[in-house]
């Protein structure tokens, strides 16, 4: 079997085909897989996920992903459900997560003129410089789909804005994580997933 | 869409070939488009779902989000558009016949998935909620107040509102803001205007007047009555936050 460039770990959501073309848009292979010798073995490994934290837990549990996800050595990203998964935990349900970013998902506080979910495009704040970000700019519009978010602490590299601010951009050794799709945002997140695919190599 | 085709009318009727679905959403993305709907317009009345090899087709140039309607009766229909690349599924006969797949729907895939259309349609200055919409001779009132029923959808865990003004689609004249304000004053989860954009101040008048989040337009850009770039730049220069 030859080894594909990129895992893309299955935890249950469906939204896992839209990456996938977005990931063939720049000629990179994928493969879909909870196997953990495949996902050891990846150049690049991605974390997505829809739905709610402790179902998506539960599923990396069930086939052991829990102790592998975090001494993955390569280069990783969660996107949106994925990054809370990276973090300590959820207040969806009161889930623990992986504990490889420091805080847990809150949920989004709502109004009339900021309705939860977050659903559409909201321009990023970038406070630090990273590869991962290298050519978007400040300001820059990403699709973000979401209830729940983690907060902004030292290893966020970009923030949004939902009546308060809230992490949108992660990166912590060799863990990457956007609360929005990059899948899903344009020329600035075929960008991202490209500076991502380009880390490590 | 209308066998394979996509098709546009004037207040539901009268249909007209506009062109290839995977040509024109790859030239809508490509200009900024924000998001695309697809409605399969034939699915619901004649009671059978939608054929959907397309939505991969189109699921594989899009690099923007975009949601299927039509004929989604449970949970088997919506996964299978979902697991083939589109970001949510819009429902709209089918929950007025049965609203608790709403709640099925939502709990299975996630309420950012859900959407929910309702085509309102005003007589007598009261609005009510229509079905079956997409054919003419199938076409009836509900009897649904248009503001229960999006309080309802809402309980039962829609996550997005699509909100078509009958009486406005097609034709141009401007989008149903007074509607779309009242019905705004009870709506905590994002609201999209739908039907009767004409000129792009139509547009920055629907977000300033209505605070929707998003507004949806067919004719104005099928027919190239309104550039989309453009349009952009006259929202941005009206300080509405778009991207550009």
């Amino acid at each position: 079997m030859v080894d594909s460039p990129v895992a893309i770990i299955d935890s249950g959501g469906a939204n896992i085909a839209s990456l996938r073309f977005a990931l063939q848009r720049l000629d990179a292979d994928s493969v879909l897989t909870t196997n953990t010798n495949v996902i050891r073995r990846a150049k690049h490994v991605i974390l997505p996920g829809v739905g709610a934290a402790a179902s998506a837990m539960h599923k990396l549990q069930k086939t052991g992903l829990d102790e592998v996800i975090p001494k993955l050595q390569q280069p990783v990203l969660g996107i949106c459900l994925g990054m809370q998964l990276l973090a300590d935990g959820s207040d969806e349900n009161d889930a623990n997560c992986l504990n490889i970013f420091a805080g847990s998902a809150t949920k989004l506080p709502g109004s009339v003129s900021h309705p939860v979910p977050n659903m559409g495009w909201c321009p990023l704040k970038i406070l630090q410089s990273n590869p991962l970000l290298s050519g978007i700019y400040d300001g820059a519009h990403f699709y973000f789909l979401h209830s729940y978010a983690l907060p902004v602490r030292g290893s966020t590299l970009a923030s949004a804005t939902h009546m308060g601010d809230f992490a949108a951009v992660i990166a912590e050794r060799n863990f990457y994580a956007t609360q929005f799709h990059p899948e899903r945002s344009g020329s600035a997140g075929s960008r991202l997933l490209k500076n991502f695919l380009e880390i490590g190599q | 869409m209308k066998n394979g085709r996509v098709v546009k009318g004037v207040k539901f009727r009268d249909h007209e070939i506009v062109g290839d679905i995977v040509e024109l959403a790859r030239r809508y993305c490509e200009t900024g488009a924000d998001e695309l709907v697809f409605y399969d317009i034939t699915a619901s009345p004649d009671g059978r779902s939608v054929d959907r090899r397309w939505v991969t087709e189109v699921a594989a140039v899009l690099d923007i989000p975009f949601s299927v309607a039509g004929g989604i009766r449970n949970i088997a229909d919506a996964e299978d558009i979902l697991n083939r690349g589109a970001d949510k599924i819009s429902i709209n006969s089918p929950a007025l016949q049965r609203p608790n797949l709403i709640s099925e729907l939502a709990n299975r895939f996630g309420c950012q998935c859900v959407v929910i259309g309702i085509d309102s349609f005003e007589r007598n200055g009261e609005y009510h909620v229509f079905q079956n919409t997409g054919d003419p001779e199938k076409t009836s009132d509900t009897g649904f107040a248009t503001a229960t029923w999006l309080t309802r959808a809402i309980s039962l865990g829609a996550g997005e509102i699509v909100l078509n003004c009958m009486n406005m689609d097609g034709v141009r004249e401007g989008y149903d803001t007074r509607q779309l304000a009242n019905l705004r004053t009870n709506c905590e989860i994002p609201l999209v205007a739908s039907g009767g954009a004409g000129s792009m101040q139509h547009f920055a008048n629907v977000f300033s007047d209505a605070n929707v989040d998003g507004a949806l337009a067919a004719s104005v850009f099928h027919k190239r009555l309104i550039d989309i770039p453009e349009l952009k730049h006259f929202l941005k220069a009206a300080n509405i936050d778009v991207r550009i």
